[in-house]
């Protein structure tokens, strides 16, 4: 049934990822690739695995930026450039294009909890929902010509058989710095919600109108450069220097 | 965006088809004629093979019926369902002029209409794709519907002629729909040319407060499903040479070709010149075709430097 939900759906679970803390290692890259190849689904082929020419499905990756402010250089030349790591994967839109799109009911959107999802024994592997996705949440399987796309861990997060801890996204539960943040972003009282609330969380490309459920929290403020410059010069400037300090200071002058 | 050539040959190849089944719904064309019963045959070929090549881009075609379900929300659904409606009036009209040597206005009228409406399907799907903003115009579907007719009433004008009826009706028209076709695609083109862009690499990582975003380090170095589907670049260097060509080829040798059938008025001049139109007309569509991909960004490219 490729409608979306009629109503908003009651919870709306998602993703809040945090740009100030991803340190861009692809922790989560792999962890989702592993648990996901083994899970919902097909498996997450590689193609030419071994070869020069290697390629493979994933459904999270990350990009790397550099963000240059007005009158700042690129980082190359040491200026007031930032480098910004973006961990991307499927924002599980409440208008979600690539749902509507499907000619088969395949792709769909849960009633429920808002999870985008494809039911791979529909799917003709036309990769129209792939193309009515601004943000390339979705790709194609090659081996199996199926759609995948980031089922939010939906075998993890509803599995009694796990410990409670581990009842997250793979990439949630993974993520060695705290970047990455799985809750309810329809109850205003969640965590996700509050930190969406107290960071100015934002959407990615919403002039594309899809409305997504992930937030991402923007970059925290830096101190320009020139306001650090101090500490460097320090090394070769002894002025100010007391005590005993100022005594080898003295000494070593002497020498 | 990637032309791949199953989705090419079918778009120009079913466009064709339809635009031919149309015409001769119609009626203009005496259907006791030789040529005018292979046209219907021709077309309903064209229109099968285009939908036969379609599948081919498939992951898993052997599921391509439940393609057939959602026509209530799908573009796609949509123009198949269409597609296999639309055979039921043609093949009856190609039934009454193969066999009975005659028209059947109703099923004529009715196939025509449908194949006006499968065409229309066929361009909404990609009219219909934010996130391609060269694609998500009305003059998408504008130009699909002129080029169907012009394709039509050209290759029309070649059974005409050799039935020795009706030919020059359907060269006069088919100049008309050639110019108005190229004009549509004209503008289409300028609306490309001027387009600001509605996404950007500022507001796909939302760092755009920050200053000018410049992507640095690409997931992965090689290319994925998304690169290689959405990332297309060769054609855009020569987009402009490429798209004069098309009208060059599809658009003003076709009109001089059937100002010479027109003179002529009919025989073995006017059979060849209006062939000869369609031969070049095809090529130009199929340029026309490969540009519409090629030409074509996807948003996502700004996660990928492109």
């Amino acid at each position: 049934m490729t409608l979306l939900p009629s109503v908003p759906t009651p919870r709306k679970l998602g993703l809040v990822i945090d740009l100030d803390v991803c340190v861009g290692c692809h922790a989560c890259v792999i962890s989702c690739k592993e648990w996901n190849t083994g899970g919902y689904g097909a498996a997450l082929s590689d193609q030419d695995p071994y070869g020069a020419d290697v390629s493979g499905t994933f459904l999270n990756r990350i990009h790397t930026f550099e963000v240059v402010p007005e009158g700042g250089q690129v980082i190359g030349e040491a200026g007031e450039a930032r480098i910004v790591h973006f961990p991307k994967s499927c924002l599980h839109c409440e208008d979600a294009p690539c749902v509507t799109v499907c000619p088969t009911g395949a792709s769909y959107k849960r009633a429920e909890d808002g999870i985008v999802l494809v039911d791979e024994s529909k799917c003709i592997g036309c990769g129209l929902c792939a193309w009515s996705c601004a943000y390339g949440a979705r790709e194609m399987d090659l081996a199996a010509g199926v759609m995948k796309k980031c089922t939010l861990c939906v075998d993890r997060i509803y599995n009694e058989t796990l410990k409670e801890v581990d009842r997250v996204p793979s990439c949630v539960r993974t993520c060695p710095a705290n970047a990455r943040h799985f809750g309810d972003l329809a109850d205003p009282g969640s965590e996700v919600s509050r930190m969406v609330a107290e960071r100015g969380g934002f959407d990615l490309m919403p002039e594309q109108g899809t409305r997504p459920t992930n937030k991402y929290l923007p970059p925290r403020a830096r101190k320009p450069l020139a306001a650090s410059a101090g500490a460097a010069v320090l090394a070769e400037n002894t002025d100010g220097a007391k005590g005993f300090f100022a005594w080898l200071d003295g000494m070593l002058d002497r020498i | 965006m990637h032309p791949a050539p199953s989705i090419i040959l079918f778009t120009t190849l079913s466009g064709l088809g339809y635009g031919l089944a149309a015409v001769l719904g119609l009626g203009l064309l005496d259907a006791s004629g030789l040529s005018v019963k292979v046209a219907h045959l021709a077309a309903l070929a064209m229109i099968a093979g285009g939908l036969l090549s379609s599948t081919l881009h498939l992951g898993n075609p052997q599921r391509a019926w439940r393609a057939l379900s959602q026509w209530w929300s799908s573009w796609l659904s949509r123009e198949g369902v269409m597609a296999i409606l639309t055979f039921v009036p043609l093949t009856i009209s190609a039934w009454f002029a193969v066999v009975e040597g005659g028209y059947q206005p109703v099923a004529g009228l009715v196939g025509a209409a449908m194949c006006g409406i499968t065409v229309y399907c066929t361009a909404m799907i990609y009219a219909s794709l934010r996130s391609i903003q060269a694609w998500n115009t009305g003059f998408t579907p504008l130009c699909y519907l002129l080029f169907a007719g012009a394709g039509g009433f050209l290759l029309a004008s070649v059974a005409g002629y050799a039935s020795g009826a009706g030919g020059t009706v359907c060269a006069v028209i088919a100049a008309l729909f050639v110019v108005a076709a190229w004009l549509a695609k004209h503008q289409w083109w300028t609306r490309l040319r001027a387009l600001a862009p509605l996404s950007t690499p500022e507001s796909a990582t939302g760092l755009g407060n920050i200053g000018r975003v410049r992507l640095f380090e690409r997931p992965h170095i090689n290319d994925n499903y998304l690169t290689r589907e959405m990332g297309f670049k060769v054609a855009r260097k020569h987009a402009l040479k490429l798209s004069r060509l098309a009208i060059l080829a599809g658009g003003a040798m076709p009109i001089v070709l059937l100002i010479v059938a027109i003179v002529a008025g009919g025989g073995a001049v006017a059979v060849i010149a209006a062939m000869l139109a369609v031969l070049l007309y095809a090529l130009g569509l199929a340029v026309e075709r490969w540009l519409f991909f090629a030409e074509a960004r996807h948003a996502v490219m700004n996660y990928y430097g492109g």
